[in-house]
């Protein structure tokens, strides 16, 4: 069997993949919480909890409603938009002009107060989703064998994290937002509804997470905590890219997922501090992160 | 002279918990240009900014053509009629040349003082040669033409200028001189404020000299000459 460095080849393949697929979910979610700290200027806590809740709200549409995985990728990201859209109507709007721990820690109270539902609701013990029908098998390659559902993860997240891009780089409202990340009060002068486009964004990053969380569903047990330790990494991927950085945010989530990977099969004690330790070193060497100016 | 088009009365403004502006009075009327005139510090930017709904605080009556704004939130105020040009300019570096030129929407179609693209071009020809370049790689005299030209097509007839010569060559400071006539012979109407005395004289109908953020006096274009010696007090030049 051909071997890399001291590793069969298809393992290594297999982690690489793997590697993939995570940092797909981590550019979703990092693209979310970049854009939201961006136009908010706070960093939003209860982002993993979104993507949590979205695994769990595909869940629910399917026991008691009947409603199959395709609605779920459709109406979840706009369910927990609209949630998203209440809370910062009715929360956040009253604190940008403070300190931005304020904001970390209403975010903080959120997520405790939505995982206590989650809880309540669904209990501890970890819920299955099943892959659906249509993306189950796998296809080969002849060198390894790829599950569909895995392929269509990376092409999906990457496609929705595109087409993002596409927005804010390439169309007037996209412009318009990158000016408010820069000045909203100008923008505002401009005669431009800032605080309607803050609104706006807060719901597109929380359905972005969301949408993370329903692709995410079948990979693993629910349980209301799995949006904790993805959080963490996704703080990591957002900090190493630098703050605010669209661009950043995807490439450096796609890279250290791949990164992960790596250190899974060559050194796995290392796999899951990587990522804090690449973070120390690329903020030594660019405090603003690798693509985030000044 | 047109019937007045943009008048304050009252004003108070407040930084935070810093008050600025001490009852600031002000009228301006259509097609007229005006200057706001005074030492650093005056109050002048911050009359520019409580009347776009900018300060953190702001009492006191303001009026534009006629109508009460003093309650309308700040993305209001452009659909008014107003277009504002800051002092520090307010060049999006993420923005390209053109995309910092279309980012105002066009709020009044009716008055028919938008500027057209091509007018705007034709107006400022380097814009269109720097069309693509990011906005904060423009010059500093191509980056104060865009954060002029920007407000043009977006229908505002009322325009507000903050020390658009300011650390500028002279020749640059000449050709905004002569946009500055070119846009009052179009009909708009210009509140500019501005250091370079020698800039603002021949372009203002009227001068409002600010002192600690109120409006001290008013001298007509006509009487500049006889006021020379009292306005170089006011400037302390
Ligand atoms: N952002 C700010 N916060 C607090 N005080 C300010 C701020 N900007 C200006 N000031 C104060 O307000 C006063 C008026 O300033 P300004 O309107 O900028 O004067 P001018 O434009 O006439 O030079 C000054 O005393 C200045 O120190
Ligand atoms: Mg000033």
């Amino acid at each position: 069997m051909t071997e890399i460095f001291g590793v069969p080849a298809p393992v290594l393949y297999g982690q690489l993949l793997l590697g993939l697929v995570n940092g797909s979910f981590y550019a979703l979610l990092s693209l979310g919480l970049s854009l939201i700290f961006g136009l908010l200027n706070i960093v939003n806590f209860a982002h993993g909890t979104m993507y949590m809740l979205g695994a769990f709200l595909a869940y629910l549409l399917l026991e008691p409603l009947g409603l199959g995985y395709w609605w779920a990728i459709l109406l979840v990201p706009l369910l927990a938009a609209g949630l998203g859209i209440v809370i910062e109507r009715t929360i956040l709007k009253r604190i940008y002009k403070l300190d931005h721990i304020y904001g970390l820690l209403v975010t903080f109270g959120l997520t405790m107060v939505i995982e206590g539902f989650v809880r309540v609701y669904f209990g501890v013990s970890g819920l299955r989703y099943a892959v659906p029908p249509s993306l189950q098998g796998m296809v080969d390659l002849g060198f390894m064998r790829l599950p569909i559902y895995r392929i269509w993860v990376i092409v999906a997240a990457l496609g929705l994290c595109l087409v993002t891009w596409l927005v804010i780089e390439r169309t007037r409202l996209g412009a318009t937002l990158r000016a408010g990340t820069e000045n909203p009060s100008l923008v505002q002068a401009f005669g431009v509804n800032v605080p309607l486009l803050v609104t706006l964004v807060f719901g597109w990053g929380v359905g972005l997470a969301a949408f993370a969380g329903v692709l995410a569903a079948p990979l693993m047990q629910l349980t209301p905590q799995i949006g904790h330790s993805i959080i963490i990494t996704v703080f990591g991927v957002v900090v190493i890219g630098g703050m605010g950085s669209i661009l950043g945010s995807i490439v450096t989530g796609l890279g250290l997922g791949l990164i992960e990977g790596l250190a899974k099969v060559y050194y796995p004690e290392a796999s899951s501090t990587a990522i804090f330790v690449l973070m120390i070193l690329v903020l030594l060497v660019r405090p603003h992160g690798l693509f985030g100016k000044q | 002279m047109g019937e007045t088009v943009l008048s304050l009365t009252g004003v108070n403004g407040w930084y935070g918990e810093s008050h600025v502006l001490h009852g600031v009075d002000l009228d301006v009327r259509r097609g007229e240009v005006v200057s706001l005139i005074g030492r650093n510090g005056a109050g002048r930017t911050t009359i520019l900014r409580a009347i776009m709904g900018l300060l953190d605080r702001r009492e006191g009556r303001l009026e534009i053509r006629g109508h009460n704004m003093s309650t309308t939130p700040a993305y209001r105020i452009a659909k008014a009629g107003l277009g504002y040009c800051p002092e520090e300019r307010g060049i999006f570096a993420s923005l390209s040349c053109e995309e910092n030129l279309l980012l105002p929407p066009v709020t009044r179609t009716d008055g028919g003082m938008a500027m057209s693209l091509d007018e705007i071009y034709a107006m400022f020809p380097n814009l269109k040669e720097r069309a693509h370049s990011p906005g904060t790689r423009l010059s500093g005299g191509e980056q104060q033409m865009l954060a002029i030209a920007r407000i043009l097509r977006t229908g505002a007839d009322i325009l507000l200028l903050d020390e658009i010569s300011e650390g500028l060559a002279p020749v640059i400071v000449q050709t905004l001189s002569r946009v500055i006539q070119d846009l009052k012979a179009r009909g708009f109407t210009i509140v500019m404020v501005e250091q370079n005395f020698r800039f603002a004289a021949p372009l203002a109908d009227r001068f409002f000299i600010i002192e600690h953020g109120r409006v001290v006096e008013e001298i007509a274009q006509a009487d500049l000459a006889a006021r020379a010696d009292d306005i170089r007090t006011y400037l302390g030049v």
